[in-house]
């Protein structure tokens, strides 16, 4: 008993003198301490956090909190002006920018592509020709032995089952992005559905998040969907091969979607869209993904230190982002981004 | 013994009794207000969300009227909006939960308040003549003890767990059977459609399994209510104990067990997480189970996120929808439960 009551005493003391040197430090940083609250894409989130922590343990005085809750409700808040910086895959459109009364910075961060993958026993490699993967999303054709399929994979051999579709239920930018593919190189899609970040899909069940439509692929036989590169290489999914504005059939890698982005010059605005990219080695949908910042923050210390992480972002960041399944940024890009980064300023 | 104990008014103590506090004069009446005040509280609480979703409703409300309820499509693209398969899949999916529920529900009930498994016990002792052995005397008491916080635990897991469980084990172990039916029985409506994962039946099995603590514990709180006298004049009259069950205990239970299938009923009505994740979200109207379909809890958890300004009105107006039918189905509910128990008296 009396042992114990010295090792109560014990340990209390050690923990006291812990909190007190813990209390100590923060006191010295607090002078300068910054926290900055950003949200919006569910998409880079995974790269962001890396960012963000990998950031704050180099410098402890800035901490930045970020919420994944999807590239809407980031756009809303950034409007809104109750985070200090959003983050979105469809960019903000001219009316919404015009809306930001300090001014709107956007700055592409990373890229991704977005890769179909699918769930066959023993077919390791599936082409898919542009008719075909638009004819599947539009439910046009419903069997995997269909011509369309078969014509483009000589020697795979394809059971006569039904294609199980699988598409986001909810809102994303993901969803934005590969319709805005479809639009480009179907008029049939760009007629009805369109594109937008929930589009009215044809056919197809509808899983949340990309965790839910990599659950609902690897669980059922047959199933087709749509996913970000990342996603589907962390989980070892089978992705197809397809074929992009020159006819040729494009795996999902780092290099072919780096070529796509090469093919595509960034405008004034930061703001570039690649529907449907040129190029013989590109792979078809990537996309950019922006940071949206103002262009004036009130606190000179917090526009310093977004600044000094987009930086962190920029240059240390970008080789996280090729393990994470993310498309590193081009050097040109890189470095137009970061002449915009001058437009932020304190006011 | 007094003098031992210091008077803290420092006056002579004469009398043991004393005047009233004015603290405890009035906290009768500030207990009774506090109670009004809260009662009244939670009512206004329910107005306030009824409104403020009503307002917010009505932009949309005003463009889209009747339209809404029997639109099927939903095009955010298009500015289409109809809520129609939401409908049908809420009540499709409720429906199909609480008859599986309720099945399941009141035979666990009936089971641990028949206390089944004491005879059980008891009858197996017998074989090896060892039934009064003081051993097992309580294990039948304590299983039945355990078994019951099982199945209320089941109302402790997340409804995500929930989702997750449904994705990963219920549609594959689900999957053979369904596949057999429709390629043997699709003839049937209930079977014409193949399973591609996410659907009806996965959501429905998944929703009864959140739903069954309810009407478990309810109907089983219920049963043991019924007077042992009505028991034992069953028995005495010559009835098994199966007719005993069906047509003395459950008929005098039926009150509680119909209270209990009203609010399960609720629960599977706003259910939304697991269903987001296991309905398949499509807008279908169909009679297959197989059938990917949508919920109005599910539309709204899906959609809200990335909503726009006039996009979140047209939810606005899904919620109110939803809040309208869950009210009426309480309605109902309580008008049946009144009916149903009215000849029921005279048996208590």
């Amino acid at each position: 008993m009396r042992f114990r009551v010295g090792l109560l005493l014990g340990l209390f003391a050690t923990v006291i003198a812990v909190g007190t040197a813990f209390a100590a430090e923060n006191s010295d940083v607090n002078g300068n301490f910054v926290r900055l609250t950003g949200a919006g894409a569910t998409f880079p989130a995974p790269l962001y956090s890396k960012w963000f922590k990998d950031y704050h343990a180099l410098h402890h005085n800035v901490q930045v909190d970020y919420q994944s809750i999807g590239s809407g409700s980031g756009i809303k808040n950034f409007l809104n002006k109750t985070v200090d910086f959003g983050a979105s895959d469809a960019a903000m459109t001219p009316e919404e920018i015009a809306k930001v009364d300090v001014g709107a910075q956007l700055l592409p961060m990373t890229a991704g592509s977005i890769v179909l993958s699918y769930n066959f026993k023993g077919v390791p490699e599936l082409k898919l020709s542009r008719e075909a993967y638009s004819g599947i999303f539009l439910g046009k054709i419903k069997k995997w032995n269909d011509p369309m399929i078969t014509k483009a994979n000589p020697g795979v051999k394809l059971p006569d089952s039904p294609i199980h579709v699988v598409v986001r239920a909810d809102g994303s930018g993901t969803s934005f992005v590969f319709t805005k593919h479809l639009s480009a190189i179907s008029p049939e899609w760009a007629k009805n559905p369109g594109f937008g970040t929930m589009p009215n899909w044809p056919v197809g069940t509808r899983s949340k998040g990309n965790e839910g439509v990599t659950a609902s692929i690897t669980t059922t036989p047959g199933a087709i969907g749509y996913l970000e590169y990342g996603y589907a290489k962390g989980q070892n999914l089978p992705m197809v091969e397809l074929e992009n504005k020159a006819g040729k059939f494009i795996k999902p890698t780092n290099e072919s979607a780096q070529a796509a982005l090469a093919a595509v010059e960034l405008p004034e605005n930061l703001i570039a869209w690649l529907p449907d990219p040129q190029g013989e080695r590109s792979y078809p949908i990537v996309t950019y993904t922006w940071l949206l910042c103002y262009k004036q923050y009130s606190d000179p210390k917090k526009a310093e230190a977004l600044k000094s992480v987009i930086e962190y972002g920029l240059t240390v960041g970008q080789k996280s982002s090729e393990q994470l399944g993310y498309v590193p940024l081009p050097q040109n890009v890189v470095s137009k981004v970061r002449a915009a980064l001058n437009n932020i300023q304190a006011k | 013994m007094s003098a031992n104990i210091p008077d803290q008014t420092g006056g002579p103590r004469e009398s043991i009794s004393r005047q009233p506090t004015f603290i405890e004069k009035h906290s009768n009446t500030v207990f009774g207000w506090a109670t009004y005040l809260f009662a009244w509280l939670t009512v206004l609480l329910v107005l306030y969300i009824v409104c403020v979703i009503g307002i917010q409703a009505a932009p949309a409300i005003r463009d889209y009227g009747w339209g809404f309820i029997t639109g099927t499509t939903w095009d955010v693209n298009a500015h289409q909006y109809g809520v129609l398969p939401e409908i049908w899949g809420t009540m499709y999916s409720s429906l199909l939960a609480l008859v599986i529920g309720a099945l399941f529900g009141v035979a666990v009930a009936i089971f641990l308040s028949e206390h089944f498994l004491s005879s059980f016990v008891f009858s197996v002792g017998k074989l090896f003549g060892v039934q009064f052995h003081p051993l097992w005397a309580k294990l039948p008491d304590n299983f039945e003890r355990i078994l019951k916080n099982l199945i209320e635990l089941l109302a402790a897991i997340p409804s995500v767990v929930y989702g997750l469980w449904g994705i990963f084990f219920v549609i594959p172990l689900i999957r053979p059977v369904c596949d057999w039916l429709n390629s043997n029985l699709g003839w049937i409506p209930i079977f014409n459609t193949t399973l591609s994962g996410p659907g009806m039946l996965p959501a429905s099995i998944v929703l009864a399994i959140m739903i069954l603590p309810t009407v478990s514990a309810i109907s089983l709180n219920a049963l043991l209510a019924v007077p042992p006298k009505l028991r034992e004049a069953s028995y005495g009259l010559g009835a098994t104990q199966w007719e005993t069950i069906l047509a003395i205990l459950v008929p005098t239970a039926s009150k509680g067990i119909f209270g209990a299938i009203i609010l399960a009923f609720g629960r599977a009505l706003g259910e939304t997480m697991a269903l987001a994740m296991l309905v398949g979200n499509a807008n279908v109207i169909s009679w297959s189970l197989f059938s990917p379909a949508n919920t109005l809890a599910a539309l709204l958890a899906n959609n809200f996120p990335e909503a726009g300004p006039k996009e979140v009105g047209v939810l606005m107006f899904a919620a109110l929808i939803l809040l309208g039918i869950t009210l009426f189905v309480n309605m109902v509910g309580a008008f049946i439960l009144q009916k149903a128990s009215e000849p029921q008296e005279g048996v208590r």
